[in-house]
């Protein structure tokens, strides 16, 4: 087991406790309803923690096409009548009993081991990954972030598309194929900017990046409203409960995607780099797992799972302070939400259980 | 697996450098540009609204409120949520219209911004100020209201303090009224760092206006925090008000009640006259008890926000102006009250006070002849006797000297125009300086006056004089040709100082114009210690609690420049004109005996219109405690229409019936107060 990283992880957990009971309380059911789920849904992600970490990781491997194949299925029920729609996303999967589930999550899941599958397995005589299985692993991933795209769900396409780069770059494919790659998602998204494919909020929120006091009430706002509730924080913060935009509301979606500005406004500067700071933990404990690891698979996958919450982390965090464009992407291991919370703990399960595979050779 | 872990020490430095550019950017955002976001913050979270500061009350010279609050209901609405809610809350506004028993439209005029084009009623206010609707509404009207807040969202009732006038109309124009501050009078405040709400007054005229600042107290601030739907989720910050201190005046209430009788009664017994005022002075201290201007009106017509046709109405010809004060604003000819100053400014230039003057009937000026009135001579008089029975001849005659002295059409380099130098040593053709905004100076013409005059208006004379008056020709062909004569003239020699202007200076006619508080200034003055002062209303400012702030003095402008016998002897004069002379007949029946009242009639011609009707008095005659002066325009002869509603205000102070008998007196004392009301810790009177 690696300690560091379960406490780094513990620790965001219980800060990310109090922001959504901070940014809750003034309208969840009886103040506490939103704290009180997002806890259970933190001890049921305990719980698939511990699960993950005693998989054995290299007999996951035979069963990864098959979680795969599970995450599929997911995604093609939200297209089915049997899908919901959320704040314009249609990606969740009404439960029952006020629990909703959301596929695109575990997609993740699903594709870090699919493609971990895929490359696990080295061409004879090299370390690179075969031709014909580097082309599969791309239409594979394509294949899961059009489904997505389906929904649409941009953010969550854009965390797929990382995986999969990321899946290749850790497999050692060529740097040229690499950049050949990079040059046909640059050539894909001019194509799609000049093809109205977007949806025209998406296209709208990319604008506002560019420049938020164009419309300073309208899509700018979130952008506008975000960095002056982190700004006003200061160097110290207002103290848990006492910020003041918090309390107005005046940053939307704020104990999910936008949770961090609880964390700029109430924590101030030293809260904020706290975080930031537990995430690199988390993130460079993941790297040591992965380079420590001996087989290729229980390698890639730490990698990918590394890169997967490392860019979500920077997106996310880059969207409330102005340097990234404002995509629904929920903070790993702090906002609300249970099947983010979820597959989030099973990839940290997954790194403590090839951390111990690796520690019992 | 080499290669793999390369790979990942790659993608490590990425990760890393892309949490340092997040640490970085947070440093930034948070340490570098902190103050100006916490800024911003305070901007979007917070509104300030204004509590208004309870306005201090004016009272009279025994303590009892002129001017005091009284508390109502007030139902107020908040624009700014209406204006979210479907169709701007015409809905609320509906229901609303209902309980009050209103309008919808009404309401909606009340609400909507003031600005170019929008007529009253309007809010000239902060749109986040809840807007006063209705100021007088009963309890149950307010609980309909307050119980059924989902069917009223941004509609409140409240308790609110509002101007009250427990003497209705009585001293109007001198008292003033409240209106909302207006943004540029806002930014005018010396130090005054407060938002812009709307629901400040400011006082617009009278003495809310003089003493505005020390009334109006500092309003609080509430500072509310707000969520990003405006909707009020606490108070962050509260600035209690400090109310505003109490004005006492030297105005006695009762006195000022019997006046504006006395005006009333007077405008109805001259058909013609078309306005009055009337003055009352403390004959020591200048000190004004009663100030009045008739027409009047009830002040109490501002209190929540008066209506375009009401206040159209004030301001218009037709109702004769109420709004403005006769008292201080209205320039008139003054007649022979004006006399006083002349037989001065004769003494002043050696006449012998005890030498005998021809009274003929008829004097000539120059090659005109001026008349005494209706052209009875009355013999060789003394000067008592030329003021107790008005002789004019005998001004005219002094003028006419004193203009020759001067160098009659061709003046001396420097002349010595007494008369005039007199009157302006009166007080005349200057404000009095008295605590009131827009006081009028009078006009006191001389030999400069003239030529300014003419100069100002030789362009037009002299075109006149060359086109004639063709549309006055078509009716009255008689008037244009003396009119172009005149301008003829004018053209001419109008910055001549002819013999004709100096005699009718001496008798207060011509071009001289005095306002009624000048006048009784200046017989203070006369009757009193010799000392010209500056009239005040005001008395004393006391905080709610009794302490006092400032007592307000009636500053001396100057001495007269007569002696005390000469001024003896003037008063002494007058004592006769109510028993003996002019002024007799009103006073028939009156109790002299008792109380001897002196004074002088004043009848002033006003061309094309009937005589301006005066009577400047004092009481009593042996040590002068009261000056009473009365005008009424319009009004006929001084002795006609002044004398019996000067004689009437008597009566109320010292307390008599009209054929003399003993009646309730507005000052049994017979004398003003002498010192303030004494305002104990609790905000009661302690006499």
């Amino acid at each position: 087991m690696d300690g560091v990283l379960l406490v780094a992880v513990a620790a965001l957990a219980v800060i990310g406790t109090m922001l959504v009971w901070s940014s809750t309380r003034t309208w969840a059911p009886g103040s506490t309803g939103l704290v009180k789920k997002h806890i259970l849904n933190l001890c049921i992600g305990t719980v698939l923690t511990g699960v993950a970490a005693m998989v054995d990781h290299r007999r996951l491997r035979a069963y990864a096409p098959l979680v795969y194949g599970l995450s599929l299925l997911g995604l093609f029920l939200v297209i089915t009548p049997l899908g919901s729609t959320v704040n314009g996303a249609h990606s969740w999967i009404m439960v029952g009993g006020g629990f909703a589930f959301q596929p695109s999550e575990f997609a993740k899941l699903g594709l870090v081991l699919m493609l971990a599958m895929l490359m696990a397995q080295p061409a004879a005589g090299t370390d690179r990954p075969r031709g014909l299985d580097v082309g599969i692993a791309l239409v594979v991933g394509a294949f899961t972030m059009g489904l997505v795209m389906l929904q649409p769900d941009l953010g969550t396409t854009m965390v797929l598309g990382v995986i999969t780069a990321a899946a290749l770059v850790v497999a050692g494919v060529r740097k040229r194929w690499i950049g050949g790659l990079v040059l046909l998602v640059v050539g894909g998204a001019v194509a799609v900017w000049f093809l109205d494919v977007l949806e025209p909020y998406q296209i709208a929120r990319f604008t506002a990046f560019l420049n938020p006091a164009s419309d300073p009430r309208g899509v700018g706002y979130n952008s506008t409203q975000s960095l002056i509730a982190i700004g006003s924080g200061e160097l110290f913060g207002k103290g848990l409960f006492d910020g003041g935009q918090t309390t107005g509301r005046f940053v939307p979606e704020q104990h999910t995607d936008f949770i961090f500005t609880v964390a700029g406004e109430e924590f101030g500067f030293l809260g904020s780099v706290t975080v930031v700071a537990l995430l690199g933990v988390i993130l460079l404990r993941g790297m040591r797992i992965a380079r420590q690891c001996d087989d290729r698979f229980g390698t890639l996958t730490a990698g990918v799972i590394v890169c997967w919450l490392a860019f979500q982390s920077f997106v996310n965090i880059g969207m409330t302070i102005g340097i990234m464009p404002i995509t629904g992407l929920p903070l790993p291991f702090v906002s609300y939400g249970g099947t983010a919370t979820f597959a989030n703990m099973i990839a940290i399960g997954l790194l403590q259980a090839i951390h111990i595979r690796e520690q019992s050779f | 697996m080499i290669r793999m872990r390369g790979r990942l020490v790659v993608l490590q430095v990425l990760v890393v450098s892309l949490l340092a550019l997040l640490a970085v950017r947070l440093w930034q955002v948070q340490v570098v540009r902190g103050d100006e976001f916490v800024v911003a913050a305070t901007q979007t979270r917070t509104r300030d609204v204004v509590v208004p500061a309870v306005r201090g009350q004016i009272l009279d010279a025994a303590g009892r409120p002129l001017v005091r609050n009284r508390t109502r209901l007030v139902v107020s609405v908040d624009r700014t949520s209406l204006n979210r809610m479907e169709g701007n809350g015409r809905g609320v506004l509906q229901r609303l219209a209902t309980v009050l028993d209103r309008r919808p439209a009404d309401l909606r005029e009340r609400i909507r911004a003031c600005g170019p084009g929008v007529p009253r009623p309007c809010w000239p206010g902060s749109p986040y100020q809840p807007i006063p609707i209705d100021d007088n509404v009963t309890t149950r009207e307010a609980l309909q209201i307050l119980e059924r807040q989902e069917e009223f969202p941004g509609v409140t009732a409240e308790v609110q303090a509002v101007r009250e006038y427990p003497g209705s109309s009585a001293g109007a124009q001198a008292l003033g009224y409240l209106q909302p501050i207006t943004q540029a009078e806002m930014d005018r405040r010396a130090g005054s760092k407060a938002v812009f709400s709307g629901v400040d007054l400011v006082g617009r005229d009278g003495l809310e206006s003089v003493y505005d600042s020390a009334l109006r107290g500092v309003p609080g601030i509430r500072r509310m925090q707000v969520d990003r739907l405006g909707k009020v989720i606490g108070v962050e910050r509260q600035v209690p008000p400090t109310p505003g201190d109490t004005l006492i005046t030297s105005i006695d209430a009762k006195v000022q009640a019997v006046t504006e009788k006395a005006l009333a009664e007077a405008m109805k017994s001259a058909p013609t006259a078309d306005g009055a005022a009337a003055v009352v002075l403390d004959a020591r201290t200048s000190r004004v008890i009663a100030l009045a201007s008739a027409p009047t009106y009830n002040p109490a017509i501002w209190t929540g926000g008066i209506s375009e046709v009401a206040y159209q109405r004030l301001l218009s010809g037709k109702t004769g102006k109420p709004l403005v004060s006769r008292a201080i604003k209205g320039e008139f000819a003054p007649g022979s009250t004006f006399k006083v100053s002349s037989v001065a400014a004769m003494l002043k230039d050696g006449y012998p006070l005890n030498g005998q003057y021809d009274c003929p009937g008829s004097f000539m000026v120059g090659s005109r002849p001026f008349n005494n009135f209706r052209g009875i001579g009355l013999g060789t008089l003394t000067l008592h006797t030329a003021l107790v029975k008005s002789c004019d001849t005998i001004f005219y005659k002094a003028a006419y000297e004193q203009w020759l002295r001067d160098g009659g059409l061709k003046p001396k380099a420097k002349t010595k125009e007494p008369m005039a130098n007199m009157a302006r040593a009166f007080g005349f053709g200057r404000p009095t300086g008295v605590d009131l905004p827009g006081e009028s100076a009078g006009r006191i013409p001389d030999r400069h006056w003239k030529k300014d005059l003419w100069s100002a208006t030789k362009a037009d004379n002299c075109k006149r004089a060359k086109t004639g008056y063709p549309e006055v020709a078509k009716s009255d062909p008689s008037r244009a040709a003396f009119l172009k004569r005149l301008a003829y003239e004018n053209c001419l020699e109008g910055y001549q100082w002819r013999p004709g202007d100096a005699a009718n200076f001496s008798i207060g006619q011509g071009d001289v114009l005095v306002t009624p508080l000048q006048l009784a200034a200046a017989y203070a003055a006369l009757v009193g210690d010799g000392r010209l002062r500056s009239p005040r209303l005001g008395w004393a400012l006391v905080r709610p609690d009794g302490t006092m702030v400032k007592e307000i003095k009636t500053p001396v402008v100057r001495k007269l420049p007569i002696s005390a016998k000469e001024r003896a002897y003037i008063k002494g004069a007058l004592s006769e004109v109510a028993s003996d002379g002019t002024a007799a007949g009103a006073f028939v029946g009156f109790p002299m005996d008792k109380v001897k009242i002196g004074g002088k009639t004043g009848t002033a011609e006003v061309y094309g219109k009937a005589d301006t009707s005066w009577f400047a008095s004092f009481a009593p005659t042996d040590k002068p405690r009261f000056v009473v002066v009365v005008m009424v325009s319009q009004g006929g002869m001084g002795a006609q229409t002044a004398a019996p509603a000067a004689r009437k205000i008597y009566e109320g102070i010292y307390g008599f019936t009209p054929t003399g008998g003993k009646a309730p007196a507005a000052l049994p004392a017979h004398r003003p107060a002498s010192e303030p009301p004494m305002i104990k810790r609790d905000g009661t009177v302690a006499r």
